[in-house]
């Protein structure tokens, strides 16, 4: 495994906290665990940042995977420019969730192969905070990066620049409410072999109400009627997700660690 | 009060329950279902607006009805199983969900032959007619999250959970007739007021809702003899029960 796992968690195993406590999962922070709930979310978070940019690779790859699917529609469909205008949103919103899905799989998995998820589960913080602190990191590098990429695909699909703040503010909400969605998938495949597939199957029929308020939001703001309606409700499932979905994660490695 | 409650939790006497219940199940449902369909087929006056075509409703609305109704009674047994740790819970979820998929197909499959005549269209990109198809991708994902375990109590777990979480999907079906403007007309039974419906074209309806909810039950006691029977396979009971 890369270097990182082994080192700088600073969250390790508290041996001789988790050894007096509840085998398993601590709920709450045991004392003297050294850092407090904020503390330990923030170090996790580093923690995966520094992973992530110390693989190049893994990050460029679900962008890279968006900008090829723009290109295959108006490749396949050979349109016009102005017709491309009309269907830019829902390619837009597609490739978006597509592209955040790929790298979805990684969330919990390598950390649960190599024993980390174990040792941050025992390591006295409660599981939610992980969870909650490696899917933000997630959202981070994939999510947000999505978002600063996509003003490039949307001029190639022209979408005119007068649009690109509300789409760009419709994305980073999507995205978000996606990387929570897919916390819980994430969660309840990563004991299985070949979770890459399934997680697709559970997490894009709860993705679809997304698909539809986004480039519902992309739409209205291409063609300059208000965006509000779509973009409150894409705010009030981005709440929802961010409340309840750590929760759901989080009893969900539950399952897959015991 | 509660022994009733705590004896479902165990196999031997759901398994005798499910027995018990079978032959009276499939007898009601096949009564309701006979009178429904020739009350619905017979009796019932044609549409004014719809003509004939009306009544292919007395095999939509108890189908797109179960789907929900399963759906929730699926969650909230797989909730038992996973709060309280009750196997039975797990086992009525598991012989639920491919029952309550078939409930969603046959709400989705009736819906595009009635809407083809009525608007002109198999499909529509409707609030509803997508919800209810996403309703059956649900009840995909959830078979296939158990199936993909190779330790059947952790899928049990992990399924239920997953069907907790789509439950929030079954509100946005319910209402997303009167939510978005849909092409799918709004309620007829389950509003305020008196339903928008003569009597002679609703007994038969109610009659066939009563008939599709018993033969679920009819179906899931069957399932579910034969899930407890391979859920509990290694005890004695088991064992005695099919020797004999």
């Amino acid at each position: 495994m890369t270097p990182g796992s082994a080192q700088g968690t600073g969250v390790g195993p508290a041996r001789g906290d988790a050894a007096g406590s509840v085998p398993g999962v601590a709920e709450s922070p045991a004392p003297g665990a050294g850092v407090g709930t904020f503390g330990a979310a923030a170090l996790i978070m580093r923690r995966e940042l520094r992973l992530s940019f110390r693989r190049p690779e893994h990050l460029v790859q679900p962008l890279v995977f968006f900008l090829i699917i723009t290109t295959l529609f108006p490749l396949g469909l050979s349109l016009q420019l102005s017709q491309l205008r009309d269907m830019a949103p829902g390619v837009l919103w597609g490739a978006a969730l597509l592209s955040s899905l790929l790298s979805l799989d990684a969330l919990f998995k390598s950390d649960a192969d190599d024993g980390t998820l174990e040792q941050l589960a025992l390591s006295g913080q409660g599981l939610t905070v992980i969870v909650i602190a490696k899917t933000l990191a997630h959202w981070l590098v994939t999510g947000a990066a999505l978002v600063l990429v996509s003003p490039l695909v949307a001029t190639a699909l022209d979408i005119p620049a007068s649009a690109f703040a509300l789409m760009m503010s419709s994305l980073a909400l999507g995205t978000l409410t996606l990387s929570w969605l897919g916390s819980i998938g994430a969660a309840l495949t990563v004991g299985l072999k070949r979770g890459n597939v399934l997680i697709s199957l559970i997490v894009l029929p709860l993705a679809m109400p997304l698909l539809i308020f986004g480039a519902s939001a992309t739409e209205r703001a291409i063609s300059g009627t208000s965006a509000a309606g779509p973009l409150y409700l894409l705010t009030a499932l981005c709440v929802l997700t961010t409340t309840l979905a750590p929760f759901a994660a989080s009893a969900a490695l539950k399952i897959s660690l015991d | 009060m509660w022994t009733w409650f705590y004896r479902l939790a165990s196999p031997p006497y759901v398994y005798g329950l499910a027995t018990a219940l079978t032959p009276w199940l499939l007898a009601g449902a096949g009564l309701a279902i006979a009178a429904g369909l020739v009350g619905g087929l017979v009796f019932a006056p044609p549409d004014y607006q719809q003509g004939d075509a009306f009544r292919i409703i007395y095999v939509h609305v108890p189908g797109a009805f179960l789907s929900l109704m399963v759906y929730c009674i699926m969650a909230v047994a797989g909730a038992i199983g996973l709060i309280w740790r009750i196997k039975m819970g797990h086992a009525v979820a598991v012989a639920s969900a491919p029952v309550g998929a078939s409930f969603t197909l046959i709400a989705l499959v009736t819906g595009s032959l009635w809407g083809k005549p009525m608007w002109g269209t198999y499909w529509a990109w409707d609030p509803r007619l997508t919800s209810e198809l996403i309703l059956l991708f649900l009840y995909v994902g959830v078979m296939s999250l158990r199936s993909a375990f190779e330790d059947s109590q952790r899928g049990d777990r992990a399924a239920a959970l997953l069907a907790i979480v789509g439950v929030i999907n079954v509100p946005i079906i319910h209402f997303s007739v009167q939510w978005w403007n849909s092409l799918h007309q709004g309620p007829t039974i389950a509003k305020i007021g008196a339903p928008s419906m003569p009597g002679s074209m609703l007994w038969p309806l109610l009659a066939m809702l009563l008939g599709f909810a018993l033969f679920y039950g009819a179906v899931l006691c069957m399932r579910l003899r034969g899930e407890v029977l391979n859920r509990e396979r290694q005890s004695t009971w088991v064992r005695e029960a099919v020797r004999s």
